[in-house]
């Protein structure tokens, strides 16, 4: 994406000083917050190309597999990446989902709601907690991890609790009846680009179901808002006055508010968009599955914060990018599913993204001193 | 009237019981570099902020273009076009050159309500302004954590003086840099100060201030020793009057009082 502004480019001796050396372009190129990431990937793709090239991974029906586990993972990692840059940290998105979820499904099931009245209601009661984890970052002062770290608590167990006290049990099932002729809830669960699986199917090129339906049927949502928030954030860190003070804002907090950025109000929206994605990832599950269960999302928070840590995100706030954090989540997306078609035992998977975070940590924080360095 | 551009009458500061400035006077024409001279716990920092508008000041009047103004807060003070450079500059090192400049003020181009940053027009004035001052950034969008402490202190005053500022209030400006780094920087701020604008230079080094400075203001415990043209005291003068003239006063009235409790 366009990240020229952000980038070192390659025109060197800016400075007169004689005792600069010249950089080279490749080390110039490393400096993008995103490459790390893309390079890893690529390694991701060219070794599952090599080791489970002709099992069906790369099918159609395989690609949107590990397409659909990339793309939830990857809008909460866009939201967890922004706000990092921001300077903060959300614990609280995994338990988020599994509240958004219940918002949607006691309301539409138990008390009668229309389902586009229970979504709404989910997203309302996304902005507020994230408001509120933000005004109290924010007026506190306190570091984002406890007061997050409370919340990720509070919200499991009220969850929890009110589900229990509401339903009896822990899930809440019942709900694919309504999303038919709902005039919202298409917008989370509608597979988009049918006829062209139809047609590929058509001509034999993907493989289909014995009745000659495809067997990959379209894209599913999860994809669309994938894409569409990576573009949209990215737009937004690279190319608005808002993105600036996103960057300023987790850079340093002083320095931005002694030249005039809202700091304040900068965080608490970004706080907000953590929430807002952690219920639009609720959102597509729920519908998806049909039903809400009060431990979805568990530990979400952690595998956000890593995608977004692996896609060139700083701990200490003020660099990365969205798209970064986009190809985070297509690298643990891709393995998770890809795992499946080896012969390596899936229980290495958790190994794999801690090596994996551990290893981009490391090169960020060169990445770091490099930038940071002055002459 | 006057033809001051800003007065400062009779500043005085007080926290509690403890008075932090008394009855300073400071007065600034167009194109003047005023030295603010002060060791350590000279209340520099209490008048930098009195300046900035972070402070109110117990006593005194602060008159900008003839006018008696009141400073709320660091915004009013900046509206009235004085700007202050603090010693942490307010750059972020990870944002690029650009980013930094536009920070909080970005030149924004597109119809309402899809208005974006205009990176381009950004780019070229940041890369206009630094080349004035002869840092020839031919990319603005390098990170600022790539440049020397010189160049980010210029492109903190740069930056100030693009937004309007009439006067430049510098916190040390000169102190984190080597001797070159430290040249390059005062000769800007001659510049500045050539093109019209007001200078309150806040430093301790003598060696700095005095051969860019029009007049020496020296701070010592929260009160003024004076204020000096240039050609009515030496460099020498005002190095002992800011911290050795004072410690061996110190010393002296020690000597007595211990020659007093020693005859009691």
């Amino acid at each position: 994406m366009s990240t020229k502004s952000k980038s070192i480019e390659t025109k060197t001796d800016f400075n007169q000083d004689e005792r600069l050396k010249k950089v080279s372009k490749l080390r110039l190129l490393l400096n993008r917050p995103e490459l790390g990431a893309l390079g890893g990937a690529i390694l991701v793709f060219i070794f599952f190309g090599i080791v489970a090239g002709d099992t069906g991974m790369f099918s159609a029906y395989g690609v949107l597999n590990f397409l659909d586990v990339s793309a939830n993972l990857g809008i909460i990692a866009i939201a967890a990446a922004m706000l990092m840059i921001g300077g903060e940290f959300d614990l609280s998105i995994g338990s988020m989902i599994g509240f958004a979820g219940i918002c949607i499904a006691i309301p539409a099931i138990y008390w009668g709601w229309p389902l586009w009245m229970s979504i709404i209601f989910a997203f309302a009661m996304a902005v507020l907690v994230g408001y509120f984890n933000g005004i109290l970052v924010v007026r506190t002062g306190l570091p984002s991890f406890i007061v997050t770290l409370a919340m990720l608590f509070i919200l499991r167990g009220a969850t929890l609790a009110i589900t229990r006290l509401i339903t009896g049990r822990t899930q809440v099932p019942g709900l694919r009846v309504l999303i038919e002729d709902d005039p919202l809830a298409w917008i989370f669960a509608t597979d988009t680009f049918k006829w062209v699986f139809t047609w590929l199917g058509s001509m034999n090129l993907i493989a289909l179901r014995t009745d000659g339906t495809p067997l990959a049927t379209g894209i599913p949502p999860s994809v669309i808002w994938f894409i569409a928030l990576a573009i949209i954030t990215t737009w937004i860190l690279m190319k608005t006055r808002y993105g600036n003070w996103i960057f300023a804002s987790g850079g340093d907090k002083n320095g931005a508010n002694n030249v005039g950025v809202p700091v304040g109000r900068v965080k608490i929206s970004l706080f907000i968009g953590t929430a807002v994605a952690a219920t639009i990832f609720a959102t597509i599950q729920v519908l998806d599955a049909g039903s809400a269960d009060t431990m979805r999302g568990t530990l979400k928070e952690l595998e956000a914060i890593a995608a977004a840590v692996v896609g060139g995100c700083l701990l200490t706030g003020g660099y990365g990018s969205a798209i970064g954090a986009a190809f985070g989540a297509l690298i643990f997306g891709t393995v998770s599913m890809g795992i499946f078609y080896t012969d390596v035992d899936t229980d290495w998977f958790k190994v794999f993204l801690g090596a994996m975070m551990l290893i981009a940590v490391i090169f960020n924080n060169y990445i770091r001193r490099k930038v940071t360095e002055s002459k | 009237m006057s033809n001051y551009l800003v007065q400062f009458n009779n500043i005085s500061k007080f926290f509690g019981k403890v008075i932090a400035l008394k009855d300073v006077t400071m007065k600034l024409k167009k194109g003047e570099i005023m030295c603010l001279l002060g060791d350590n716990g000279a209340g520099k920092s209490t008048l930098i902020k009195t300046l900035a508008g972070v402070h109110r000041p117990d006593e005194g009047e602060i008159i900008v273009e003839g006018k008696k103004t009141i400073f709320d807060s660091p915004k009013d003070a900046l509206d009235m076009g004085i700007a202050t450079v603090y010693q942490d500059l307010a750059l972020v090192s990870l944002m690029s050159v650009t980013r930094n400049f536009f920070m909080g003020r970005e030149p924004m181009k597109g119809p309402p309500f899809f208005k974006t940053f205009d990176i381009d027009k950004a780019n070229k004035i940041a890369a206009e302004r630094m080349g004035q001052i002869g840092i020839d950034v031919r990319d603005p969008s390098q990170a600022v954590g790539t440049m020397s402490g010189g160049e980010r202190q210029c492109l903190a005053i740069s930056r100030a003086i693009y937004f309007g500022a009439k006067v430049l209030v510098l916190d040390e400006p000169t102190s984190a840099l080597g001797v070159h780094q430290a040249s390059v920087v005062l000769k800007y701020i001659v510049k500045a100060a050539s093109q019209g604008l007001a200078v309150i230079l806040i430093t301790h080094n003598v060696h700095h201030a005095y051969p860019v400075g029009n007049s020496f203001t020296v701070l010592n415990r929260g009160k003024s020793l004076g204020t000096y043209e240039k050609k009515d005291i030496s460099r020498e003068k005002l190095l002992s009057m800011m911290a050795g003239g004072e410690e061996l006063n110190k010393l002296e009235v020690e000597l007595q009082e211990m020659n007093r409790s020693s005859t009691n």
